[in-house]
Order: C-alpha cells, then structure tokens, then sequence
C-alpha cells in the first residue's frame, strides 16, 4: 500500500493540474498492473463494496483508541470525514506492513462473508501495520466512500501519458459495467477489442453554463435550441438483444427504470440514445419533483409505475446500427433521430424531444422566460455543425438556464460546518415571517465567500440567544436573499414546502428583519411553481 | 472563598490583589507569556518571567514591569506566587498561587515535548488546575519533533532541486524561533520576513542561540540567495512581498495542520503538523501529573474536554475567558 499511498500523498499536496497528472501517470507506469486497475476503478467510482458499516466501524476504532464512543461522535464532525476520524484517534502503528494495494482490497472484499467478529479482529489487526496515510486509504476502501478530488478526465489524460494511447478512446475503454476484481489491464486498456462490449455507454458531452448574452455566440441560425428538461441525463443503449439504462453519473440504472425495456421492441438493435429520463404524467414532462419518487428505489412497485412513469425524451442519437454517430454534425444527427424516434408510440417510453424554433436571439430570450411553463429549466444551445464530445468542452453547447427563485429570509440558527470550515458557522436555518412569528422554512450552508462566513461567525459568537447542542439560536437579525431551483409542498417542514437547491445568494445588509418575505409570500410561489 | 476566581476581567486572586493574563486594563497583571491574548496592553503594572519580559516590552512598548526567574517565590498580599516553564514559548510560565494552603496553577498555554528552545515544561503539583484545551480531543496527536524536522528540511530540498523556493509561514513569536532551530542550514541559507527578524533579534539579544538569519530587506530577490528557505508571517505568503522569489512553495506549520480539510485549505503547498500546545496525550499526561482534583478548562474544545475529565473522574468546569487559541486567522494570537 506504500506506492499508493505515496500517490496519494503526491495527488493531496498539490492543487496543480500538472505535478497530479504526472504522479498519476508515473503510477500507471510503474504499480504492478492490478493496483493500476484497481486505482482506475476507484477514481472513476468503482469500488469494493462496503465491507462493515460505520457504526461499527466507530465503536471499534473508539475501542482501540481507548475513547469513550460519545467523545469519537464528538470529534467526528470536527475532522470532518469518518476515515480520517478514525485514522487520528488510533494509536500509532507498531509494525510494517509490505502488502500492496491489491492485496489490501483482496483482505477487505474477503470479509462481507465473515462473521463480525473475523471482521473486527482483521480491521483491527490492520490498524495495527499501517502508517497514517495507508490507514487513511484503507478505512476510505472500507468504507466504500472514496472521494479523492481527482476527475475521471484528469486520471485518463494521466492513463493517455502512460500509455501512449488517445485520451477519448480511454475515456470510453473506461465507460461501463466492468468489474475491477475480474478485468486485467490488459483487456481494459491494452486490448485490441475491449471487452465489455455490450453494455458500455459513451461519454457524456456536457456543456457549460452560458454566462453572457447569446449574441456573443455568433449568428443564430449555426444554432439549435432545445428546452433544458429538468430530469436525470441518461442514455439508453439497445446492442445484441439487450437494453441498458445510464445515468450520467455512470450509474447503470437499467433496472430503476422497467419501462425503458419496451424500447428494445420498437427501435432495432444497435441504436444508444442521449436524453432526459424524466416522468411522463398528462399533460407531458413533470418536474423533478415527481422523479424524486423514483430515484434512489431499487425496485418499483406496480402502484409507482403507474403513478409515476418514466421516459427518456431523447435528443440526440449516438448509435444507428451499431455505428457510433459522434463525429458527425448534430443537425445529421438530429435529423437521424428524428426520422428513427417520431412516430414511436407511448409504450416504446422513448419520446423526441422537441426543438424550440426561432429566428433571431431576441426570439430565443423572449420564448426562454417561458421555461417554467413547460416544467424546463431554461435552454440549451447546441452548435448545429457541433460533433458529439466527450466531457465538459466549452464552445459547442451551452445550457441557458433561468435565473433562480429567491425569497428574503431571517436568520434564526446556525450551526459550524464540517472539515475546513469546522471554526466556521456555515450552517444556517433561515424563517420568514408569519404575523410576529418567525417560521422556519429552509436551511442553507453555502454561497457566501469566505470573508462573510468570517463575519457572520463572530456575529453569531456574539449573539447567541440559546444553545442546543452544536445548534445555536441567534438573534433575529439578518435578512439574507435565499436562491433556489423548486419548490414543492412537503408535510415534513412546518413551513409546508421544500426548496430545491437552496443557497444564499446574498447578505441583505440593507434589508430589515420586518421587510423579509412573509409565509403568504412562500405559499405564493409554491401555488405559481410548485 | 476560592484563591482564584473567573471574573469579566480575568482571572484573580483577591488574596494578592492581582489578575493573571487579564483583558480589560486592572492595576497589576501577572503574565504567563508575550502572546497578544494573554498579554494586552494598559495594564498599571505587570509581572512575568526574566525570560519574557523583553518581548512583551517588545509588543507593548513602554510599560511598568517586574520579573522574577522560575522557581522564585514572592509575597503578594496574604499570597504566595512562582512561575514555572510551560514549554508554550520561551519566557512562558504556568503561575502558581498559594493561599492558606489551598494552591491553584494557572498554566496559561503550555505543551510537553522539550523543544530545545523554551524552557522545559515541568508538571507542578496542586489542588486547582487551569488548562487550555486547544488541542483538547483526541484526533491530535504530535510527531516527535524531530520527525517533522525532517519532514520539512525534506520538502526544502526538494524545492531547491526543482528551482522553487520554499516559504514557510509560521507566527513570528515561538513558532518561527522553533522551526529556524529544526531547519538543517547545510541546504541553505534562511531568509526571514521584518516581523520574525525582529523577535529574533529580541531573543538573541537576552542570549537566545538561534542559527543564522537573514532579513528580506526591499532591494532583495530571490537571485540573491539561491537554495534560500523563507519564514514569514502566514499573511505575508500570498502578499506581493513574496513575488520577488520567483516560483515559490508555501507551507504552513500549525497543530491545525493535523486535519486534512483545514490542511488543504489553509495549508498552501504544505501543511506541517507541529504546534506549541499540548496535544491530546500531552494534556492528559499534564492533568493527571499535578494530581490536583479540581480542573478549569479554558480556550478551546472545553466542553468537550470538560465532559470528558468529569466522566474519568475529574471534577471540571467550563471557564470561559477572552483567549483565543491558535488561530488560524491572526498573526497575533497563538
Ligand atoms: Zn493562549
Ligand atoms: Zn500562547
């Protein structure tokens, strides 16, 4: 584990793009080949599953440690990160360890199957010969949450220098269902026909928010606009017999969403679509709000398949009889799209998504204010000559979305955050207001520079009225203007909504607590777009 | 009535008439060190340490003030008062208090480890103990001290051999002093900011051995001194004062540095882990050493260390004072 927790080391102490893409590459040079897989898998969010869970995980590292269980919970939101948590509080090895990453990762996959007290006594035991670094990474693999800060486009330019080989072809070798316990370097990167064949997505290309004015993009019409759906990005892919579902977080979501398995008999094998997977309800595309009803459920009952169907409004065509459409022009594609999608019926739960027709920018601006009306975000802009990417480029597609709600707010709790910022107070709940009383709607915990929270912090030290715990109630004060993308009503908040995204967008020095907006304002918006 | 006792001023001793490490201006302070928390200005006259008092007449200029060594007892009123090392800085002291028997230690900031620069640390026995708790829980936990210097004479190389020079932000009273004697001057020379060059020279004028330095004076560049390391004040790191070294690294030595998500943000290119205040162990092994009963937690995690001493036996309170810990924010406080 030396090797990799050097590269970690290597990859944590610098935030330049060039000292980490060279660590990374040097690695790929020179690990054995299975810790290079294995490092693949996890910085592209493959990992071993979670092999005991962090309630346990506490109690034994509390156990070592020789603290009392309530004094690790303490500690815990201080640091920040459970891993590391555990990593500080254990006494310091007393042997050496020489097993390499695969090693490790074979040791932890080997226990799901293990009684607790194997599990415990091979955890512990390991705490033992690791350095803090190697402690580190391993109560991350343990944990399953391996979040390293290094992007999959980083690591496949670092995998492109090592190898010699094209940085898009690696980009979609990557891509898919593979299995980093089975796959050897050789068959994911080496190999002439890569195998994971059938169900391998391509990168998503993903376009950059558009921050000035349309004009700046040149003559309308080399432009196409489509509406910007407010759903989970997913391609649909139908290659020998079988369909697959992908989210844009590359998550296989085939079996969250049967209904994409009509697909398969109306569209002919060999056919990937890009698309939105929203709900269908009768009068179209509904808000996000209706999806949230499906995501993050495994398996769907009967009753929520009804209530809340799924489609993929497709808007783009990757993949026409098993010949990959990237490099062709998106007007040729659309137009592909079109004559394959338009007369599909319901059942297929494929729909073409339609374009938005204009003539001149001031058309465009004019139809987007529209965007809520049709359960959109806003728009998006795709260069008609524009080939189909692979991440996030900037110049042919653009998402133009609408300007946040926002509402003014009192500040009534706060509470300090996680991490960095754990001597901070980031952590807010904010009210509006209802007669003489303040009715918690939301919290928010980010949009304020480091500066502010400076402040707001040695405000809320000064003005605490009442502590619960971490939780402080301040006095009643500062107004802040709080953004957000939705609402909708919920039974879970004394307010009665919920908000999507909620941020604090600014600090209303200028606004007095009695010039905040009211419940009747908050219920207001809800009616027009909840 | 107690010996001491936690007013909105300080910490006083009615018996002696005197307040320790006070922040609203009172006729007599005693003062266990020169950081700009525990020593503020407008006091009618202070008492610390022969070892302390030219930096605190450094920070705050024409004042009243006595000293007394280590170990020397003095009558105040119907008290008995010495200053022992704390170990936190050189000159820094824990007070300790007698009066009709009952004895109390204030300890102001302190850590264990002997860093070959203050005055050893040495436990002191009494009833009522005062602890700071900046470090007080159990996820910091301090490298030997040697351990970290090869850590950062390490990165200095390495910087040297890629051409970049190293800069290292440290707090210009104590921490800078420590890290100039843990630096290994073979790699090169040591270039030091206006503020750390002028506590240095306060230290090395009361006898303080500290290697040789050499201050950034406005006409310097980095060409001037190649293979040279840099210690500034944290806030001079990202000034346009540190532009004339070219492409520079920058690292942070603080106890804070124990903890990633701090590390990385406040960190620069470097964090070393390296504090003059007690660690988890290092507090633990303090307390349990004055065999007092009575523990009086001040700046710092203190409820949560106050909830742990009550649960292994101690009875402790939370005292809340106008010390600040080490900061991560100010050049002043640590
Ligand atoms: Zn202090
Ligand atoms: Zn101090």
């Amino acid at each position: 584990m030396k090797q990799f927790a050097a590269l970690f080391n290597a990859l944590d102490q610098t935030t330049k793009t060039k000292p980490k893409v060279a660590a990374l590459a040097a690695f790929f040079a020179e690990a054995p080949e299975a810790d290079r897989v294995w490092t693949i898998a996890m910085f592209s969010g493959r990992r071993p599953r979670r092999a005991v869970t962090t309630t346990k995980l506490r109690e034994w590292a509390a156990e070592v440690a020789g603290i009392p269980l309530w004094l690790f919970e303490e500690a815990y939101p201080i640091v920040g990160d459970l891993a590391e948590t555990v990593t500080l509080v254990l006494p310091p090895a007393d042997t050496v360890s020489n097993q390499g990453l695969t090693q490790w990762i074979d040791t932890i996959r080997a226990l799901s199957d293990q009684p607790e007290e194997v599990r415990k006594s091979v955890i512990q035991d390991a705490w033992t010969q690791l350095e803090p670094t190697e402690r580190f990474l391993f109560n991350k693999l343990i944990t399953g949450g391996f979040r390293i800060g290094i992007s999959q486009k980083l690591m496949t330019r670092a995998l492109a220098q090592a190898t010699d080989k094209d940085e898009a072809e690696l980009a979609h070798r990557l891509m898919g269902d593979w299995d980093p316990a089975q796959t050897s370097w050789h068959d994911l990167i080496e190999a002439e026909d890569s195998a994971a064949g059938a169900s391998r997505p391509y990168p998503f290309y993903l376009a950059y928010a558009l921050e000035d004015a349309p004009e700046a993009l040149g003559a309308p019409q080399d432009w196409q606009a489509e509406w910007k759906w407010d759903g989970i990005r997913g391609q649909v892919i139908l290659r020998e017999g079988q369909h697959f579902v992908w989210s844009r977080g590359e998550e296989l979501m085939t079996d969250r969403f049967p209904e994409l398995a009509r697909a398969a008999d109306f569209l002919p094998m060999g056919t990937v679509l890009d698309g939105e997977l929203l709900v269908w309800g009768e009068d179209g595309p509904q808000s996000f709000n209706a999806l949230q009803k499906r995501i993050g459920r495994k398996t769907v009952p009967k009753k929520l398949l009804q209530e809340a169907p799924v489609c993929l409004y497709a808007y783009d065509l990757l993949e026409e009889h098993g010949e990959d459409l990237r490099g062709l022009p998106f007007s040729e594609r659309r137009a592909r799209l079109e004559a394959l999608c338009s007369a599909l019926p319901p059942e297929s739960a494929v729909r073409l998504a339609p374009q938005v027709p204009f003539e001149t920018w001031e058309d465009l601006a004019t139809t987007r204010l529209t965007a809520r009306e049709v359960q959109a975000e806003g728009l998006m802009l795709k260069r008609a000559d524009s080939p189909y990417l692979v991440g996030r480029k900037k110049g042919d597609w653009w998402k133009w979305k609408l300007d946040p709600l926002t509402i003014d707010a009192v500040m009534i709790y706060a509470q300090s955050g996680h991490g960095r910022r754990a001597n901070l107070f980031t952590d807010f709940t904010f009210a509006v207001r209802n007669g003489d009383d303040l009715v918690p709607f939301t919290k928010a915990y980010s949009g304020l520079t480091d500066d502010e929270f400076r402040k707001i912090t040695a405000w809320v030290k000064k003005n605490t009225l009442q502590r619960f715990g971490p939780v402080r109630q301040v006095t009643p004060e500062h107004v802040f203007e709080i953004a957000f993308e939705g609402i909708q009503a919920s039974t879970r908040h004394k307010s009665g909504v919920a908000l999507r995204f909620p941020r604090m967008s600014r600090w209303r020095h200028d606004k007095p607590v009695g010039e905040a907006n009211t419940l009747d304002d908050l219920k207001e918006m809800l009616n027009t777009y909840g | 009535m107690p010996a001491l006792t936690f007013t909105d001023r300080g910490i006083y001793c009615a018996a002696g008439d005197f307040y320790i490490d006070p922040w609203r201006p009172v006729d007599r302070a005693l003062i266990t060190h020169g950081h700009a928390d525990h020593a503020r200005p407008g006091m009618g006259r202070y008492l610390c340490t022969d070892i302390a008092a030219p930096v605190l007449r450094h920070r705050l200029g024409d004042i009243n003030i006595e000293t007394v060594p280590y170990g020397a007892t003095l009558t105040l009123g119907a008290a008995q008062v010495s200053f022992h090392p704390a170990g936190h800085v050189p000159g820094s002291a824990q007070i300790r208090v007698e009066v009709k028997g009952e004895v109390w230690v204030c300890s102001g900031d302190y850590k264990i480890e002997n860093d070959g620069l203050s005055t050893p640390f040495e436990p002191v026995r009494c009833h009522h103990f005062i602890t700071e708790s900046t470090f007080g829980l159990p996820v910091f936990r301090w490298q030997p001290q040697a351990d970290v210097a090869h850590q950062i004479n390490s990165w200095w190389a390495a910087c040297v051999a890629q051409g970049k020079t190293p800069m290292l932000g440290a707090y210009s009273l104590g921490k800078a002093q420590r890290l100039l004697t843990m630096l290994d001057p073979s790699i090169g020379p040591i270039l030091t900011h206006g503020a750390v060059e002028n506590t240095n020279a306060v230290l090395r004028a009361q006898g303080v051995t500290l290697p040789d330095t050499l201050h950034v004076t406005p006409d310097m560049t980095g060409k001037d001194h190649p293979n040279a390391l840099v210690i500034a004040p944290p806030g001079a790191l990202g000034a346009d004062w540190a532009k004339r070294f070219g492409t520079v690294e920058t690292g942070f030595a603080s106890g804070w540095m124990a903890l990633r998500g701090i590390r990385r943000r406040r960190g620069g290119d470097r964090g070393f882990v390296i504090s003059d205040h007690a660690d988890w162990p290092g507090l633990l092994s303090a307390i349990k050493e004055t065999e007092a009963e009575n523990i009086y937690v001040t700046h710092g995690y203190t409820e949560i260390f106050t909830r742990y001493l009550n649960e292994a036996g101690w009875t402790a309170a939370v005292v809340s004072t106008e010390y600040e810990g080490d900061s991560l924010e100010t050049e002043s406080a640590a």
